[in-house]
């Protein structure tokens, strides 16, 4: 029984890992994309078709980053190239995402799924107690953990991890420099395109393999909640994502038990919770100032 | 064969010709100055041979052949490296990091700090690599600026306004390194508007006047007015100031002000006290970032005070009032940021009048309905740049189609036109051409003479020396007993800047007052 949560536990938090990760490189360049749960709805319903459609959850998955990174690159061609507003563009990407998506999906509605099935690896997965629970879970579940330690590894020890990091910090001193803004911001923008899109098919090909309409349920939203209140860090960012789902597996429970709190109450405690925490975790201003990209959604425009 | 030259270089931004078919020689081993006024073209002139910017026409010779800068990664390649005024440094980064990603070979960070010390060490220019840059001293930002150029080894170093952040020690430093890169054989492009440093260290001069060359010289065989002659195209109104009738009636006091620092890179004030009589300009000296923009903050009312007698305007307690509350005491404040705080950019300049005086003079600008009475603005508007002697292209332009000079002008006007009898003002002329510099020292000047307390807080020690009767020093945080302009030296203010204690000159005084 105890297992069992634990391991949903990851269940509910690797979408929101997934996410925030691209979204935390994407800000870290000096980019506030608000269109996070527009790309991830899109990357559900394309992950969700494609997978019913060839039979394939993995062709499904592909496919969902795919969309994501175009959806993303529309993003980056309306705010890095003609130099829209970011919020009011990235508001935007969310509804259309929305929209479109619910278009889309409209007749797979009430249709059977494909499940992204989870790890299983004889003997070590039968070991009692923590076999499932470290070698049963899905595999996207193991790519959001190692892309953490990814993430973490590029901006804090390489070289292009520093040149990103100075774009967000100051585009007008690394443009002076001969650092290519842009293109930078590009790649940034859409790898944070392909980490939601990635985040949308794990809704719709693990979490509950199905489509509803707008199943992310704002997930995107708290997706950038938590880069923000994680000061940056993927570490924070990945400790913010577990606590999520730990809390939210807990009150389904606590619901089930019932005992006498509202529902709606329960409900809304992940996300409470995780704001709490984290807000009490960055109140140290001095490093939140230090690790906040002085740029973030600040237009660039070269002067040539 | 000289090492770079330009021949013909012209840019063009819309209908503005920032630089207009210019010719540059600089030969090696050399220290090259370019003068020039704000707008004369200098900074597009250099960023054109860094290869920031794009030349309309013309062409650049390295070394004899034509080469295309296109880009600064290009221009390090060939052996330019440039140290820029408004540094081109990553707050948020270490000293090191910021090194390392400057650089275009892919050599490993250990290696890059190795030789970032050695380089360090040869120039004596000590930088701790591990410090965020955030949390550094104008000075030592600029030596990581300076560090990070000469790691790519360059042939031509181009310094644009080195030494108009620092103290005369870290200029007297700061030459120092110049000489020792001038024997190596390494040539310096050099930008100041500072002509007596520029007839001690530099070997050559080009004078830029409205993006023309004017005049190509040897900057030793000249005198400090005959260069200023050549940059401005006219005289220089000189200040003129008489013997002032100070009076004993302290206008300004401020008195034990501490306060914390608002944010990770503010600085805290600690136990400040001053006082500006009737009749006084009072100097506050100090390198940018050791606290006077939180004193100006403080002064100004933009921050409030814990006790009420902490700032006392004309003998009574203001450190608990607003801004708008200490303006209707008969103060007046000008923050350092002309575009985005003293005024709003995108507002024309009536309104922006009507911004810092619609409190003061409600009754002048404001009928009984408190509907704005926009004549009565645009009239004194109007009245405001004459007296000034604002230029301007139309009757009403917007804050951010003036020049940098014009709207300090007109500022500092608004503020004047009120004869407030307490003036505060933070860099009053700083990035101000000399010709509207001198318009607004007279002015302030004047303004004393007609018995009105005024506080110039600058970075600029030739200003302060121009018009106060007294400078006190500000040091992390700190300020020094005011030392009367007739004891002030040059090297007594410099060692206060750089945080040496105040001598006996400074403590006695201190007592008398």
């Amino acid at each position: 029984m105890f297992e069992a949560i634990l391991i949903t536990i990851a269940t509910a938090a690797t979408p929101l890992l997934l996410a925030s990760m691209g979204e935390l490189v994407v800000e870290r360049s000096g980019v506030l994309n608000l269109g996070v749960e527009g790309m991830m709805i899109m990357g559900a319903v394309t992950g969700f078709g494609v997978a019913a459609m060839t039979g394939s959850a993995w062709l499904g998955v592909f496919a969902a980053a795919i969309v994501g990174t175009l959806f993303s690159l529309l993003f980056g061609f309306l705010t890095l190239t003609l130099v829209t507003n970011q919020v009011a563009t990235g508001l935007s990407l969310t509804l259309l995402g929305l929209g479109l998506s619910s278009m889309i999906g409209e007749s797979f509605v009430g249709r059977a799924g494909v499940r992204l099935g989870a790890l299983d690896i004889p003997y070590l997965t039968e070991i009692p107690y923590i076999g499932r629970l470290i070698f049963g879970q899905d595999p996207l579940c193991y790519i959001s953990l190692l892309l953490t330690a990814g993430v973490s590894w590029f901006l804090f020890r390489t070289r292009a991890g520093l040149t990103l990091r100075s774009v967000g910090d100051n585009h007008s001193s690394a443009h002076a420099l001969g650092i290519p803004v842009i293109r930078i911001r590009y790649l940034a923008v859409m790898f944070g395109g392909a980490c939601a899109g990635l985040a949308g098919a794990y809704l719709s090909l693990v979490y509950v393999p199905q489509w509803v309409e707008n199943m992310t349920a704002g997930r995107g939203w708290i997706a950038l909640a938590l880069v923000v209140f994680a000061s940056w860090r993927p570490w924070r960012v990945l400790a913010g994502a577990y606590l999520f789902g730990a809390v939210t597996i807990g009150q389904l429970h606590a619901q089930a038990l019932g005992y006498g709190i509202p529902p709606q109450l329960l409900s809304s405690l992940p996300y409470l919770a995780t704001i709490i925490v984290l807000v009490l975790i960055s109140r140290n201003r001095r490093l939140t100032m230090m690790n906040t990209p002085a740029s973030l959604g600040r237009p660039f425009v070269p002067d040539r | 064969m000289p090492l770079l030259e330009a021949r013909g270089l012209t840019k063009i931004f819309g209908t503005l010709r920032a630089c207009d078919h210019i010719d540059l020689k600089i030969g090696r081993g050399e220290i090259h100055a370019l003068l020039g006024e704000n707008g004369a073209g200098k900074s597009t002139l250099v960023k054109m041979l860094f290869g920031a910017l794009e030349p309309t026409e013309g062409s650049i010779l390295w070394k004899g052949e034509q080469v295309a800068v296109s880009s600064p990664r290009e221009a390090r390649r060939i052996g330019i490296g440039m140290v820029f005024q408004h540094f081109c440094l990553f707050d948020a980064l270490t000293a090191s990091e910021n090194i390392l990603v400057s650089l275009d070979d892919p050599a490993p960070a250990g290696a890059v700090t190795a030789r970032a010390r050695d380089i360090s060490k040869a120039y004596g220019l000590p930088v701790d690599p591990n410090a965020h840059v955030g949390d550094l001293s104008v000075g030592e930002r600029q030596r990581i600026e300076i560090i990070r150029c000469l790691l790519q080894n360059p042939e031509l170093i181009i310094l644009d306004e080195p030494t108009s952040v620092l103290t005369p020690q870290e200029a007297d430093r700061l030459f120092e390194a110049l000489e020792k890169l001038k024997e190596e054989g390494r040539s310096i492009l050099y930008i100041s508007h500072r002509l007596e440093e520029v007839k001690r260290i530099c070997d050559r001069a080009t004078v830029l006047r409205q993006g023309k060359v004017v005049s190509e010289c040897d900057p030793r065989k000249e005198t400090a007015s005959s260069l200023a002659r050549m940059m401005v195209g006219n005289e220089v109104q000189p200040v003129v100031r008489d013997k002032p009738a100070v009076q004993s009636e302290a206008l300004l006091e401020v008195r034990d002000l501490d306060r914390k620092a608002g944010h990770p890179f503010a600085v805290a004030l600690s136990g400040i006290n001053l006082s500006v009589r009737a009749g006084e300009i009072l100097g506050v000296a100090g390198v940018a970032g050791n606290g006077q923009g939180e004193l100006f903050e403080a002064v100004s009312g933009e921050a409030l005070q814990e006790r009420a007698d902490q700032v006392r305007i004309r003998g009574k307690d203001a450190g608990r009032r607003d801004i708008s509350e200490r303006r209707l005491m008969g103060a007046a404040f000008v923050p350092e940021e002309r575009l985005g705080h003293a005024a709003a950019p995108a507002m024309t300049l009536s309104q922006n009048l009507l911004l810092s005086r619609y409190r003061t003079d409600a009754r002048a600008f404001l009928n009984r309905l408190g509907m704005i009475r926009n004549s009565l603005i645009a009239h004194a508007a109007q009245r405001v740049s004459s007296a000034m002697d604002v230029r301007k292209g139309v009757e009403d332009p917007e804050a951010s189609a003036l020049s940098g000079g014009n709207l300090q002008k007109f500022v500092i006007g608004r503020e004047l036109d009120r004869q407030p009898l307490v003036m505060v003002v933070n860099q009053p002329t700083w990035g101000v051409d000399a010709g509207a510099a001198a318009r607004i020292r007279q002015a302030l000047i004047d303004l004393a003479k007609s018995g009105s307390a005024v506080l110039v807080i600058s970075q600029d020690l030739d200003e302060l020396f121009e018009i106060c009767d007294a400078i006190a020093v500000m040091h992390g945080g700190r300020l020094s007993a005011p030392i009367p302009i007739g004891d002030a030296t040059y090297e007594k203010i410099g060692l206060l800047m750089g945080g040496a204690e105040p001598g006996h000159a400074a403590v006695s005084q201190a007592e008398a007052v």
